[in-house]
């Protein structure tokens, strides 16, 4: 399986993210946002860090790219895109997931470790993982997931919700809310489900001794869905 | 010629910063300041001399960069 790594200025977990895609398996290549065309891939992911330094908004200098453009059109024509911390921002920028990451509720940068409860299992990214919910990674300052109260309505109805924030039981209420995420979003889909953005860092917890392993199972899952 | 456009967040959209500045000035004994919303301001300098043409630009520019219609308005000035 092939995947594609984008690196834009400031991108700051692409090599993590190339670490982890190799350990499970992926035939992983860095692309350069400057770059015209992705190489074939069966998976494109967009990396966490602070892309063209956050500048205006963050993700939307990298939802303009050069780059982007074949990422819309792979993620149109029906391939897997997902995109972390970061990348769920541009992904929001580009228009290709509904809504936008604002500025935490606290006005702190939050880095510590999260519990996630998987939402919906109808898809290439958790469908074989037999866990509720996953210990992850966040790291960020503007990760306070927001839409419109008809696009919230839209993404419920089409089960668009991936994981939302909780405590180790899966309880996913206010109390358990890190950064003022509406409903705890953690992250989305698109409609179709081949898209997937998400604030925590999967690429963080695939090593027993450093961190945690339920990234593992997110990576395992992804090779042997794909 | 110079186009000017201020971006603010729409009504009902949760500007924490806004509210650390209003607290802060209510600290600084500027009691009466209820509220503070932070937005953004832009000098865009148009190679076009004809302003309704510059401006209509400017127009897609901010719907298309500059503000983000999910939680932004915009004001070309």
């Amino acid at each position: 399986m092939k995947s594609s790594v984008i690196i834009f200025p400031g991108s700051n977990c692409d090599r993590d993210m190339d670490v982890a895609l190799k350990k499970f398996g992926f035939e992983n290549q860095m692309v350069w946002h400057n770059d015209a065309k992705i190489p074939k891939s069966d998976l494109i992911v967009l990396p966490g860090g602070f892309s063209y330094g956050d500048y205006l908004r963050c993700g939307s200098i990298a939802g303009k790219s050069k780059i982007i453009k074949s990422v819309i059109d792979f993620a149109n024509s029906g391939g897997l895109v997902l995109g972390i911390c970061n990348g769920f921002q541009i992904l929001t920028e580009t228009g290709l997931l509904p809504g936008i990451l604002q500025q935490n509720k606290y006005l702190n940068f939050i880095c510590k470790n999260v519990f996630v409860k998987i939402k919906n299992k109808e898809n290439k990214y958790f469908k074989k993982i037999k866990k509720e919910v996953l210990e992850l990674h966040i790291a960020h300052n503007e990760g306070n997931y927001f839409c419109s109260n008809d696009e919230l309505k839209s993404i419920e109805d089409n089960d668009q919700i991936a994981v939302t924030y909780c405590d180790h039981k899966g309880n996913d209420d206010e109390k358990n809310n890190p950064n003022g995420a509406l409903k705890n979003i953690a992250g989305i889909f698109n409609k179709d489900k081949n898209i997937l953005g998400m604030m925590p860092h999967p690429e963080r917890m695939i090593d027993p001794f450093l961190s945690g392993e339920d990234g593992s199972l997110f990576f395992e899952n992804l090779i042997e869905s794909l | 010629m110079k186009v000017k456009v201020i971006v603010t967040l729409k009504n009902g959209v949760l500007d924490p910063q806004g509210k650390a500045i209003q607290q802060t000035l209510n600290g600084m004994t500027f009691d009466n300041v209820s509220e503070v919303r932070q937005g953004k301001y832009f000098d865009i300098e148009v190679n076009e001399s004809d302003e309704s043409k510059a401006k209509s630009q400017v127009e897609e520019m901010c719907k298309k960069l500059l503000a983000n219609l999910v939680i932004e308005d915009y004001e070309i000035l």
